[in-house]
Order: C-alpha cells, then structure tokens, then sequence
C-alpha cells in the first residue's frame, strides 16, 4: 500500500484538473491577448476560473490576480504593497512563524530600510494579539500573518487580527498567507478585514506553477512583473491558460460538497492523534481537534532523528515530511517549533503528517502501524 | 573553417617498445571524446606526432576543453599547418600568423625551427635569424630575446609538412586511460574519494567504485549524489561500474555486537573486505581510497594499520599526505566539489560514537570482530548479493 501523507507539500492532481489542463494544452491553446476566435476561446477559460474563484471568496472578479504559485503571490503583496505605500510610513509587521516565502521577503525589506517588527506566537502557535498592538503605530503600512501554519496546523485568528488592525491603524494593509488555509477554511476577505490574500494551487489538487493574489479593490500594489500589460497591468506576462483552468476547477472541487470533506479530514485527523499517542515517547504538538487545521499533524518521537524516521517509513511507501525545516537542508531557518516552545531534544525528531480528502482511515491505520514496528528499532540504534 | 592542434604528450615518449599502445590508447581516447561534442575530428598520427584537425560546425573553446581532460596529453597547440613550402613562402606564412595572433605587437619573442626535412635549402639556425628578422621589419614594435621570451615561435619543417605555432595551452598530464589495469575504488559522498579515484585514474588505471548505501540511515538522495560523484569523475577516467553495497544489516549487526568505540574502524575492515571481494571478482589489482593521515580517527596512522590489514591487495591512498585544503583545490578543478558539499549524511558518520578510537590495536580489534562470527559472513555475502550496479558514463 502506498500512503502519501505529505498533502502540505503538494496534492495529487484529480482528474477534472488535468482533463481542463490537457484541453488547454492541446486543444483550446490559444494566447488569451490574440485577438482571433483562437485566443478568445482560451482566454474565455481564465474568466470562467476567475469568476469561480471569486466566489469561494464572495469576492469580485477584479480582485483575482493569477500568478505563478504561492512564493510570488506573497512576494506580490509584500513587496507590492510595502512599495507603493511607503510614503505614508515605513514599518512593516509579520510574525516568527511565517514560511519562508514571507519570511525571507520581510529580510529583503528590511535591507532595503524598512523597519520590521517580528510578533512572537502564544504555544500554541497563535500570533500574540497583545504584542501585535503594541508595535502597531502610525507608520505601519502593512501586517502579514499566515492563517494556518504549514508545520504545525495552528490557526489563526485571522478575523480578529483585521478587526485590530484596521482599529488601530485604519489605513495599514493585512495580508494573509493563505496557503494552507484555502480550501479547508472558508475565507471571507471583506468581512474578515483583509486586503492581499495568497493562494497557491498545487496545495489543493490543482497544478504546480499556479496560484493568485487576491487584491482588495482599491488597494495600492505595485507590480512586480512588468510587460504586455496583461491582467490589469498588475501582472504582465502571457496568461497560463492551462494552469489557471486547472486552478479554477481545483478551487471549485474544494468548495463542493465542502462540510462534509472538511469533517471527514477532522476524523482521519482524530484518528490518527489517537492512534499516535498509544505508541511510546510520542508527542503531539499545538492544538488538536477542530482548534487546529484540519488536515496538518506534528509529532515528535522521542530518541529518534525525524530524517531516518522519515526514510525508514519511505521503505514502506509512506511518504511524509521532516516536521521542521532545522533537520532539513537550512538549518535553523524556521521557527515554528521553537516558536511554539517545543524542547530543542525534538526538533530533530518531528514529522509533519498531512492529509487530503482521499486520505482513508486504512491508511492511516497502515502508517501507524508501521511506525509501531520502526520506533523500538530506531531507537535502539542511535548514537550514543 | 578549419583548425588543426598539435598534441603534446610526455611520458608516453619514453615507454620503448609499448610506445605504440600508449599512442594508439591515446588516439581512441581524443577519438572517444571529441565524438560527443560538435564538429567533425580527424584524430591522425604522423611521423611520432598526435594531430585534431578540426573541421564543420566545431567550437574553438569546446575542443580545446574536451583536449584538456584527456589524460595522457601534456599540451594542446593550435597551430597552422601547410603542406611542404618554400622559404619565401613560409616568411609569408609566419607573418601572418603573428599579425592575426597578436593584435598588440609590443612583445618579446625566439624562433625554434626544427628542421627535420633534411632536403629544406636553409639550415634550422639560418631559418631562425631570416625569420627573425622578417618579424622584426615587419613589426618594429616587436624585440627579439633569446633567453626568456614572451613568445615562442615554432617553426616545424616536416617531411611534407610546415607547422607554425606559438601557443600551447596545458592539459592533464598523466597516461592515457585504460593503458594500466584496473583498480577499486571505495567512494563516498565526500569531497576525498572522488579526488583520489582521479588521481589514480590520471595514471592511466581505468575505475570501479564501490558505494556503501546504508538506508533509511542514509537517504536515496545521497546515493543519488554518489552516482553523480562517479559521473563528474568519469568525465576524466571513462566509464565507471559503480557497486552500490546495502551495509545497513552489518553496520547494526557491529552495532549490536561490539564495542561502540570501535564501531568505525570495524565498519571500515569490512569495507575494505567486501571492496576485495568486488576488486577480486572484477579483476582489479588494487583498492584506492581517499584517506589523509590524520584526518579522521580511522585515518591515525594506527587507524590505517588496522584497516589495512584486512586486505591482500595493495591500497592506493593518493592523497595520504595531503592537507584538505589541497584536495579541495584539486576537487574545485575537476568539478566535484559542489556535489560533494551537498548536506546529505553518509554512513560512515550516522553512528559515529562521541569519542571514537583513534590509537586502536588489530589484536583488540581482531577479539571485538570475534563477536561477529555467528552471521556476519552470511551477511557479507548477502550484501555483495544484493548489490545494485551502475555502469556510469559521462
């Protein structure tokens, strides 16, 4: 049995997406700016995605802006944002647990001049509500918090944070890193406050390469691709027809039947909590239960280096990640779980288990039991 | 256009009555490499010279750098080349070669004429001075110094050929691949091993490899590193068979059965056995290996003792003496240091104990191994049963 539990990195296209990708590619293949019948047909794919994704959101049409995935959508609202605004003040907010991607863009302003202020979370992941409104002030421009965080599956606030933002500093703009939170949460960015919100497609069984910005009407951005002029002039370059038609129906696929995926995801996730805590030396870190994302789990096994963990369970077709970036390649560039106060002994013996809707309580039974089998062995062969 | 190189080689000169093999390996190497690249070569020997004549849709700095990672040649020299002339014409010839050569002329400069067609009217050292001193008319920025010039002009009367030239760019050096044996070479992730499989190789042995995978301890990507390794080395040796060995049973088996601190320098001797076994059954006549003196604790000159003892076959360690910074300098030039820096673990370290032997004892050493009897030949065998090999090819 193969169990990819790995939904957090990326997702297994489902067939509709790829039966409009293929389509795309091979048959209405048009470029969108031709102004024949050709590229009229194909840019009539974008429109349609473009209305459906706008809906998910209860957002306008305008406010959609297609990209290459997830790293430049955040890099679009970030650094869009922080230059076009930057005559009204300088400081610029995130947290310590954001991804990479807004992580190090925040670094790139920072040498750039602009004063940043990092808000720390609560153990449970949460961004400090108290903290974030003592560094709000009148030169903050811009805040960027994640919904659900990639590691860890803490959730934010997110309503709550627009709602003390825009009280304290009504003409700062929110941005969301929505990443992990699209398709899991229904998201309202009107009413939850928030002005640039990043989607990417990969995440929710859509293709790699593709992903949008949402942009408040009315919002100041500057653009960071320039060219044709295309969607809007807010980002050149010609339009990705297959990928944006495969991310709109991916978009729709989530939002369908979306309850019922939702509670399904809670009980494989449940379940699994269960089943991992009956095994020795295990630790479930952050929130469980419908406090948590619904599809992310962190467990640190004691005595046990996450990487070998990770490729003992890859020998029999269970494919997870290494729960923190620290054991990966970077050392140290997340903070996630030593934001969250987890023991430095467990840093380097966490996984990230995540799951999709096709995820079956079988399989989750199979990983278990395998991880039942490989702890006693791993543990005795460590270095002493 | 075209562009004919002469081929300098030095050590093959001297190898008697072999000369001829060396030679003809040379050639099929040249012939070998530059097949892969664009153009058309002409590889052709004359009268104890190696000659490319290049000719189509060929790039000049392509060639030259495919000649430069042939072992076996010494210097690369893009030269003119006409047939037999007289010397009215060969003036015209140099003249032109030193006009389109070099564009500032404000150098110093020395005729070598070789004279090896006895029938040319004019004596090597007359050519020399009448050719001289047509350059120095011709160019009157130019000076002449005979004991330490800038450029040397080589002037080659050959039977029914006129060669000038005045440049020589360096090759590798070493004996064409696949004139001398076969050897086994253990190869790791790191940045000595596929140094040293280079340096022997350069001597004209053709490789093997032997790869200890240790999974889940050690991940496919860093076996996947191990063949890219042999890859980048093969681009200097030829093709490698690379042995990947499964040591995971018998590192734990050691693990389990013998004292911690001892750990490497046991896992080491059945490394070095099971590279024997694959050196034996392939017919290599030697394991090389990439240990420096002292680097490590099972490279102490101890270490290495206790090591070596396991094995019959002689073990090369080119870079025995060596300090790091000089392997890596040889691993920066011959393309392997990147890959060999990637952070991916390899066995040798996953159970590495805090405070490893450094000064062991074979007789101790041997006692600890006594603990292993029941399985571990069966486990050898199953290991050198289960290999997986690669045949790497650049």
């Amino acid at each position: 049995m193969e169990v990819y539990l790995d939904n957090s990195a990326t997702t297994r296209v489902i067939e509709p997406v790829r039966d409009v990708v293929v389509r795309t590619m091979t048959e209405d293949y048009g470029n969108p700016s031709s102004l024949h019948r050709k590229g009229f047909e194909a840019e009539s794919y974008i429109k349609t995605a473009r209305m459906d994704i706008a809906k998910t959101l209860k957002a306008q049409m305008k406010e959609i802006y297609f990209t290459s995935g997830g790293t430049e959508s955040n890099n679009m609202a970030i650094i869009g944002a922080a230059m076009a605004n930057k005559r009204r003040g300088n400081h610029i907010i995130t947290t310590t647990i954001e991804h990479a991607s807004v992580y190090n863009v925040f670094g790139f302003l920072e040498n750039e001049g602009f004063r940043v202020s990092y808000v720390p979370v609560d153990e449970h992941g949460h961004v400090r509500l108290d903290e974030l409104e003592n560094v709000l002030d009148d030169e903050t421009i811009l805040v960027s918090a994640m919904y659900v965080n990639n590691e860890i599956g803490s959730v934010n606030p997110i309503a709550e944070i627009g709602t003390l933002i825009k009280k304290k500093v009504p003409h700062a703009l929110f941005h969301v890193d929505a990443i992990q939170a699209y398709g899991k949460y229904r998201i309202y960015p009107q009413r939850m406050g928030i002005d640039l919100l990043s989607v990417s497609g990969h995440k929710i069984h859509g293709p790699k390469g593709t992903g949008f910005l949402y942009i408040r009407e009315g919002t100041k951005v500057r653009p960071l691709l320039y060219g044709g002029g295309q969607q809007n002039d807010m980002r050149s370059g010609t339009d990705n027809v297959p990928g944006v038609a495969g991310l709109g129906v991916a978009a729709v696929e989530m939002y369908t039947r979306f309850e019922e995926k939702i509670d399904h995801l809670y009980q494989i996730k449940e379940l699994f909590i269960r089943e991992v805590q009956t095994l020795e030396g295990t630790r479930v870190n952050g929130l469980t239960g419908r406090d948590s994302a619904p599809h992310i789990v962190s467990v640190s096994f004691e005595g046990v280096r996450s990487e070998v963990l990770l490729h003992s369970l890859e020998e029999r077709k269970v494919y997870v990640s290494s729960g923190s970036a620290c054991s990966s390649n970077h050392p140290a560039v997340s903070g996630t779980l030593q934001g969250i106060g987890v023991e430095k002994k467990y840093l380097d013996s966490t996984l990230r288990f995540s799951f999709s809707t096709f995820t079956t309580e079988e399989e989750i039974c199979y990983a278990v039991d395998c991880l039942r089998e490989l702890l006693p062995v791993l543990r005795r062969y460590s270095r002493r | 256009m075209v562009q004919v190189f002469l081929i300098k080689y030095a050590e093959i000169a001297i190898k008697g009555k072999n000369r001829y093999l060396f030679e003809d390996a040379l050639v099929r190497q040249m012939r070998q490499k530059l097949y892969k690249i664009d153009g058309q070569f002409k590889v052709f020997k004359e009268s104890g010279r190696v000659y490319v004549k290049a000719e189509g849709a060929f790039d000049y700095d392509e060639t030259v750098d495919c000649l430069q990672k042939i072992f076996g040649i010494v210097a690369i020299c893009p030269i003119v080349q006409k047939s037999k002339m007289n010397f009215e014409e060969l003036k015209k010839e140099v003249l032109a070669h030193v006009e389109k050569e070099y564009p500032d002329k404000n150098f110093t400069f020395k005729m070598f004429c070789r004279r090896v067609d006895k029938s040319f009217p004019m004596e090597s050292n007359d050519v020399n001075a009448a050719l001289g001193e047509a350059i120095l008319e011709a160019f009157p920025e130019t000076k002449v110094d005979v004991h330490d010039p800038q450029v040397k002009i080589n002037v080659e009367l050959r039977p029914t050929l006129v060669n000038i030239y005045s440049k020589s760019i360096p090759g590798q050096g070493g004996m064409p691949a696949g004139t001398a044996g076969k050897a086994t070479l253990l190869l790791s992730g790191g940045i000595d091993s596929p140094v040293a499989g280079y340096m022997i190789a350069k001597r004209g042995v053709t490789l093997d490899a032997v790869y200890f995978h240790a999974p889940p301890y050690t991940s496919e990507r860093a076996k996947e590193k191990v063949v890219d390794l042999a890859k980048l080395v093969s681009v200097y040796t030829g093709p490698i068979r690379l042995h990947v060995i499964n040591f995971t049973e018998i590192q734990l088996y050691i693990y389990d059965q013998c004292p911690h601190d001892e750990l490497t320098i046991i896992m080491r001797r059945y490394m070095m056995r099971i590279a024997e076994k694959i050196a034996e059954e392939s017919g290599s006549l030697g394991l090389i290996t990439g240990e420096s003196l002292g680097q490590v604790a099972s490279q102490t000159i101890q270490s290495l003792a206790v090591t070596n003892e396991v094995c019959k076959l002689p073990v090369y360690r080119p870079l025995i003496a060596f300090d790091k910074d000089d392997i890596v300098k040889i691993a920066k030039k011959i393309n392997t240091f990147e890959t060999s820096i990637l952070p991916y673990e390899d066995c040798c370290t996953i159970f590495v104990a805090k405070h490893p032997v450094t000064k062991p004892i074979v007789k101790a050493i041997a006692k600890s191994e006594e603990n292993l009897a029941e399985k571990i030949d069966e486990m050898v065998e199953r290991a050198l049963d289960t290999r997986e090999v690669i045949e790497v090819q650049a």
